[in-house]
């Protein structure tokens, strides 16, 4: 017999596959755009909780890879409309608005940037590595902030969606599908990630670095890889998020996005990778509801929250799946 | 006489006006077992950390196999085969005592970062570790959570761990710290084999246990050594009865 947890991961996978054919039978093409944003989130979010979940390290500034990854594809694609040479590199190349070009670049340019935040931030830990790391997405938040050419605090538009050959990014279904396929690839790429001797070396570090430098294991260096790794899994978030509503602004790195990464997290099920797409869907979903209410759909969320930190400390996926969710 | 494994020379560390190693010295011969005494506060825990790394010292030199190692980061000297227990029992909680082992064999293996095959099903990593479980008799706690392992059989864990590690030389801070009298017996029958292969460098207060085990006893005193020498003639030192074993009688 399939275990709980089998159940749970097929059906959820082909509810999603699932999607769009329904939304557009019932008249909601908007569900598919709904959902697209929802499999972004939970990239982004399940890559967060490769270094939360396991690694123990609480960064309150995994945004802004997300942006980095926004927009790397934006100003690539900016300067590829405009024919304009891209600044600060060498030569006079002017972008590209192939996927194939773009998205690698996003994820290439998160994940340095990452290794570099990370390689400063890790020198601390605990509540100091909160902070430290949302200092560095503010900075980069104000730095984007004041790129006048990119259009500052309004954003930049896109001119068009990454192209990909043979396929219509433009198209709502198609492009859900290309997040849906990314998104799965991540998951299963992290979770070999995790179950390997560098993914045993992460999760022992959230619980006794000190034994694993005693043993003789050069954790820091391990953990700095994780970060870099974690940030990439971002910029491809960022680079399909930029993709999805055709504009890239500085409100992507505010460190309020990397606080509702970290809730969709613990919402859907810390040190689990599949938990946070469940707390990805929980969370948009409820904004979606919510803020058809009243504004102040926070009111509502927060003691919600609560709620799940207090009673149901395996998330969403962990209540639904029992306790072969998390794998320690 | 075999050669030294470790020399200690004139280590002083300060806590403020409190000086927890004041030019220590101490010497250990390879494949002995070097029992470190003193009354509480001497700074036997300070000294063992400045030996495996976690504390840098204020001056002095600590020689590992010729090597001199002070300056070295605990993770490098742990690779060199200086390894160490704790006095309070450091583990991976979440981890069952196999993954726990598991992972000391993975660290001391040249691709403790490997990210290829899942670790759990890899035979290099669990049959050495099932074997070490074994010669410290958990091999039926296999599979508890290292957390819900009562207090004695932690303690075996660690062993298994610091002996997976491969050492050279193992300092132990007060392995028996806190354990019965049945399980002290396991635990000296464990570590009284491992004499000749791996010098160990054992601080314990229970005086039984270390008159029994030790080739040599150094004696420290507010952060010094004050006597040093077969167990015979450090029972017979008078200023270390007046120093110390006066306390027992």
């Amino acid at each position: 017999m399939a275990s709980r947890r089998t159940v749970v991961l097929t059906l959820g996978l082909l509810l999603l596959i699932g999607l769009p054919p329904a939304a557009l039978a019932f008249g909601e093409p908007f569900m598919v755009t709904l959902w697209s944003r929802i499999l972004i989130w939970a990239l982004a979010a399940a890559s967060l909780d490769l270094i939360l979940g396991y690694g123990g390290m609480v960064s309150l500034g995994h945004a802004a890879f997300v942006g980095i990854g926004a927009y790397t594809v934006g100003i690539l694609g900016h300067h590829a409309f405009e024919g304009s040479a891209v600044p600060f590199l060498p030569g006079d190349w002017s972008g590209s608005a192939l996927a194939l070009v773009q998205w690698p670049a996003a994820v290439g340019a998160a994940a340095l940037v990452a290794l570099i935040i990370g390689a400063l931030s890790l020198r601390t830990a605990g509540v100091y590595f909160i902070m430290i790391t949302l200092a560095f997405a503010q900075m980069l938040y104000y730095f984007f902030i004041s790129l006048p050419d990119y259009g500052g605090e309004d954003g930049i538009n896109l001119w068009q969606r990454s192209e990909v050959p043979g396929l219509d990014t433009g198209d709502p279904v198609v492009f859900y599908y290309v997040c849906l396929v990314l998104l799965v690839g991540f998951l299963v790429l992290a979770k070999r990630l995790v179950d390997s001797r560098f993914g045993m070396v992460l999760r022992g570090c959230k619980q006794n670095e000190a034994r694993l430098r005693a043993l003789g294991c050069p954790t820091t260096r391990g953990k700095l890889v994780a970060f870099a790794i974690a940030g990439a899994g971002a910029g491809l978030a960022g680079a399909l998020a930029a993709n999805q509503t055709e504009f890239v602004d500085p409100g992507l790195m505010h460190w309020t996005k990397s606080g509702e990464l970290i809730v969709m997290v613990l919402l859907g099920g810390m040190g689990t990778l599949v938990g946070p797409v469940f707390g990805a869907a929980a969370l948009l979903l409820l904004e979606e509801v919510l803020t058809g209410i009243t504004e102040h759909w926070m009111i509502i969320l927060g003691p919600l929250l609560i709620l799940v930190v207090l009673f149901a400390r395996r998330g969403i996926y962990g209540w639904l799946a029992g306790p072969g969710a998390r794998d320690g | 006489m075999a050669e030294p494994i470790l020399e200690v020379r004139g280590l002083t560390k300060r806590f403020g006006a409190l000086a927890a190693s004041d030019g220590l010295d101490l010497t250990v011969r390879r494949g002995t077992v070097h029992g470190l005494i003193g009354p509480n506060g001497a700074g036997k825990t300070t000294a063992i950390n400045q030996l495996s790394g976690e504390l840098s010292p204020d001056s002095g030199h600590v020689l590992f196999e010729g090597r001199d190692v002070t300056r070295l980061p605990v993770h490098r000297r742990a690779r060199l085969g200086l390894q160490r227990s704790y006095q309070i029992t450091s583990l991976f909680p979440d981890f069952t005592a196999l993954d726990n082992v598991a992972m000391a064999v993975q660290i001391r293996g040249r691709s403790c970062f490997g990210m290829g095959r899942p670790a759990r099903r890899d035979p290099t990593l669990r049959d050495p570790a099932r074997a070490l479980l074994d010669r410290v008799g958990l091999d039926d706690r296999r599979d508890v959570v290292a957390g819900g392992l009562a207090h004695g059989e932690k303690r075996q864990l660690e062993i298994a761990m610091a002996l997976a590690a491969g050492p050279r030389m193992l300092l132990l801070d007060e392995p028996m710290a806190g354990v019965g009298r049945r399980e002290t017996r396991r635990l000296m029958d464990l570590l009284a084999p491992l004499r000749g292969e791996i010098t160990l460098l054992l601080v314990e207060h229970d005086m039984d246990v270390v008159f029994a085990l030790a080739d040599e006893i150094t004696v420290m005193v507010k952060g010094r050594a004050i006597a040093s020498g077969p167990p015979e003639s450090i029972r017979a030192d008078r200023e270390v009865r007046r120093a110390y074993l006066g306390d027992y009688g």
